[in-house]
């Protein structure tokens, strides 16, 4: 009876065992197909009117051709992407661009002067989040149609507010201006939502590869354009696996299941530093760490406070240590490696200035506070990191971290004391940063400006307003370069802001992998030029 | 004198009104239970900090998108109000759009749910045929060597965590041997090659004899199934010893010993019929909780299943996600606990009764 009871045991067991072994092969990638581990799970939409998350932007990046455009070849100078050449009117108020010739969407309908104007004015109709990047020019659903016009085979462009033409074409390379095929689009329209049920999930672009399909939390797929104005891209398919765990991301790697891994934390990084099939490639990102304090708390509005806190924080310390290679030493709020960027540190770990300064404020044996900050990595790291130094100064500071989705609207509602949280540029202008930052034409908290980090920090200055718009409205390039400085390095001094590091993103890349292309935010990130 | 007639009219009519009883006590549990599981969803989902409006338009939005999407949502209403347009909705079958994915949440349940329907099912086949074997070896053997291993064994795969577990199997059995597939429901090569019929990989791929994948979707499905399968096989090998431990020390059992009766009629027929009620109620548990709770096992191998995208969407804030998959999750509940009703009457005539 044991006997059988052990077969009964036994069996089952065996046969596990023989149909693992049996099915131990699996399929290679093939040579043409590229394959990408990442977490994904923040897409929520691919219509280039409202995509705002990093996947997303970075997708949509690959599928459409916006109207000017920064390219893989050269990350640093703004060239035309559907747009061939434009014409700036003296006033600089208007902009006339006139459409490159003979390029066509993946439907092989031709680009035109109307599919740039419908695209645009879909933007300020349908109102989403990034629309603001456009309507801060003074447009309007009621006014785009008259500003956003065709001119016989041309695009006419006119703002009413005073802009430096610079900014205007640099706000036109964001995934806003990308332009959508516009009879497509139209095809597809249900109750007048100007295809965006539709876009969500679809695309009608013209660049070097077509959306196969999304299966959120799973996979997105692109197919390659043979027609693209460039030339055919190097892969005829690129797959993005979601993989949310960096470990499985990393045995994937190494078995050469996928062929570039996005997600790895600086000790796995490290972990295949000696693995002679794979690279790491790291690349500077425009994300920005920074702590800031709510300037309506009684402790935190004194300047002398917000100063000492500039002293209390362990850059070198953290760099060289759980951030190894990850995130770099940078104390302005426009990032290093894009225009207009300002690279001075000035600050470093020195507890008995901060003490001093303290002292000054009134709060010789320092205060007890709350940091808030996100669950993930490396936010919590870094809230211990400055909890220690602060508590080297008196500062008791209790740590509370929680998900984006739970401290945005916090911060939004002005309820924090300090926050350390991420900024990332929405178009590559040192604007898009410094208005975030420096400008708050309205302090009062019924005025809500919510998007505004000055005003969720309670933080209005009435110099550093002057010289944002002084430096947006600026049409000489290298004046206009000067007022940046000028903001960043008062915003060093005089702010709730204490930016600590720039993002430097770590991907292990299978060895005969060439051409990837990731530049500092998601809109430079280019699948076209790889081969492998 | 008898009135036959009337005797065998109230017969019939008693035995007509007992399953239509049961029936309608079967769909007031179901009424009621939906409506307990979505208004506690729907109450946590609206109390909670995480904010769906931010989950929409990003948390640069300006106030004025907020506030349109606020009234969009109907967030402005009262929330007995928003909990009503809810179910009236869900009356007529519109489990609303997820977030998320931007898909009706019908559909993700469609694509989602198979995924662990399929792992759930191997694991606790797996859990049945050699935890219950091992459950009675251990029993018969109480106090011996291969007691204490299966009760060892039992242990372990209690407590280990199974996070831990799937990274430790991946890393031996995919990472080292290479025996299995890594990480997703099969290699993203053959994605879109079998048309979804069931939504059950390995059933697609066999009914268009697709072998070359059916063979995929199992070397991608055996280790994650194992690794919730040992979580299913300790606690029934577990739950089975102690059973037929308390079986096997009824003076039945000696009495029938002491008659002669062979070992094999004294394990299987006395004893073990007699845990039978008992297992079914732990399978039948096991089995809905691995349906809800494989959420780690989905995350560290990339299995796109409900777990994973009722977990994510409660992150998200996501709450029609959020409903929909509980709603699924407590049919699968109400469900199992129907079949396991269904399944005593079978095993023990005094169910019947």
């Amino acid at each position: 009876m044991k006997k059988f009871l052990r077969h009964l045991v036994a069996w089952p067991i065996a046969v596990l065992t023989a149909l693992v072994l049996s099915l131990s092969a699996h399929a290679a990638p093939p040579k043409d197909t590229f394959v990408m581990a990442k977490d994904v799970s923040d897409i929520i939409t691919l219509d280039p009117a409202e995509v705002f998350e990093f996947s997303g932007g970075e997708v949509i990046a690959n599928i459409y051709d916006r109207l000017m455009m920064f390219e893989p070849e050269n990350l640093t100078t703004l060239v035309g992407g559907v747009a061939e050449t434009w014409d700036v009117s003296e006033d600089g108020k208007t902009i006339t661009f006139t459409i490159r010739p003979d390029m066509t969407f993946h439907s092989g309908n031709p680009v035109t002067a109307e599919d740039v104007v419908y695209s645009l004015r879909r933007v300020v109709k349908l109102g989403k989040t990034p629309s603001f990047i456009i309507t801060q020019f003074g447009w309007t659903p009621e006014n785009v149609d008259d500003l956003v016009v065709v001119d016989g085979d041309k695009a006419k462009i006119t703002i009413t507010e005073e802009f430096s033409p610079a900014l205007v074409l640099n706000a036109l390379s964001a995934g806003i201006a990308s332009i959508v095929d516009m009879k497509e689009v139209q095809s597809h329209e249900v109750d007048g939502d100007m295809g965006y049920a539709w876009l969500k999930s679809n695309s009608a672009g013209s660049g070097p590869f077509s959306l196969g399909s999304w299966k959120a939390n799973e996979l997105v797929t692109l197919d390659a354009n043979p027609d693209y104005r460039h030339g055919a891209p190097g892969m005829k398919r690129v797959i993005i696996l979601h993989i949310a765990e960096p470990s499985a991301q990393r045995l994937m790697i190494e078995k050469g299941d996928v062929d570039l891994a996005r997600d790895l934390t600086p000790d796995q990084i490290e972990g295949i530093s000696g693995n002679a099939e794979l690279n790491v490639q790291a690349d500077p990102k425009a994300a920005l760490i920074y702590m800031a304090a709510n300037a309506s708390d009684p402790i935190l509005g004194n300047p002398k406070v917000a100063e000492a806190l500039r002293y209390l924080v362990d850059y070198e310390g953290m760099q060289n240590s759980f951030l190894n290679g990850q995130f770099q030493i940078h104390q302005s709020a426009w990032p290093n490696g894009l225009w207009g960027a300002y690279n001075e540190a000035p600050f470093t770990k020195d507890v008995e200035k901060a003490k001093a300064l303290l002292a000054e404020a009134g709060y010789p044996d320092g205060f007890e506070i709350r940091m808030d900050t996100l669950n993930s990595s490396p936010y919590p790291q870094i809230a211990q990191s400055v909890q220690a130094t602060l508590a080297e100064a008196g500062i008791k500071a209790s740590i509370t971290t929680a998900e984006g989705k739970t401290l945005w609207p916090m911060y939004r509602a002005q309820k924090h004391q300090l926050i350390l949280a991420q900024w990332s540029p929405d178009y590559i202008d040192p604007h898009s940063n410094l208005d975030a930052f420096a400008h708050n034409p309205d302090n009062r908290p019924e005025a809500k400006l919510t998007g505004v980090l000055a005003w969720r920090n309670a933080w209005a200055d009435d110099k550093m307003n002057a010289m944002v718009v002084e430096a947006r409205n600026e049409a000489d390039l290298g004046k206009r370069e000067m007022l940046y400085h000028d903001i960043q390095r008062d915003l060093q001094n005089q702010s709730p802001y204490v930016v600590m590091f720039q993002q430097t993103e770590q991907s292990a890349v299978r060895k005969e992998v060439e051409g990837y292309v990731s530049g500092a935010t998601f809109d430079l990130i280019f699948y076209r030029n790889i081969t492998k | 004198m008898t009135d036959t007639s009337s005797t065998a009219a109230a017969g019939t009519s008693s035995s007509l009104q007992r399953p239509l009883k049961s029936i309608l006590n079967v769909l007031l549990t179901l009424v009621l239970t939906f409506i307990g599981l979505t208004a506690v969803t729907f109450t946590i989902g609206r109390v909670m900090p995480a904010d769906p409006v931010l989950a929409i338009i990003g948390d640069r939005a300006p106030q004025s998108a907020y506030d349109r999407v606020y009234v969009e949502m109907g967030l402005d209403r009262p929330i007995y109000e928003q909990y009503g347009r809810y179910l009236n909705e869900l009356a007529h079958g519109d489990l609303g759009t997820s977030i998320m994915t931007a898909q009706p949440v019908l559909e993700d349940i469609k694509r989602f749910f198979p995924a662990t329907l399929e792992l759930a099912t191997i694991a606790t086949l797996m859990g049945v045929l050699i935890g219950i074997p091992m459950g009675v070896l251990a029993a018969v053997n109480q106090g011996k060597l291969i007691d204490h291993s299966v009760r060892i064994l039992g242990l372990i795969g209690y407590s280990v965590p199974v996070f831990w577990l799937g990274m430790v199997g991946l890393l031996i059995f995919y990472g080292n041997l290479g025996w299995v597939a890594g990480p997703g429901r099969i290699d993203v090569y053959y994605d879109g090659v079998v048309d979804t019929v069931t939504g059950f990989i390995l059933i697609d791929a066999a009914m268009a004899k697709e072998w070359d994948i059916f063979t995929n979707a199992v070397s991608h499905l055996i280790l994650p199934a194992s690794i919730l399968g040992a979580f299913a096989l300790a606690y029934i090998a577990r739950m089975t010893r102690s059973f037929m431990l308390d079986q096997l020390n009824q003076e039945y059992i000696l009495t029938a010993r002491v008659k002669g009766v062979s070992e094999g009629v004294v394990i299987w027929h006395h004893a073990f019929r007699n845990v039978l009620v008992q297992l079914i109620t732990i399978i039948g548990l096991t089995y809905a909780s691995l349906l809800e709770g494989s959420v780690l096992t989905e995350t560290v191998f990339s299995w796109p299943g409900i777990g994973q995208y009722i977990t994510t969407s409660l992150f998200n804030a996501d709450m029609s996600a959020v409903l929909g998959g509980t709603i699924v999750v407590g049919t699968c509940f109400v469900g199992i606990n129907m079949l396991s009703d269904l399944l005593y009457k079978l095993v023990d005539p005094r169910a019947r009764a």
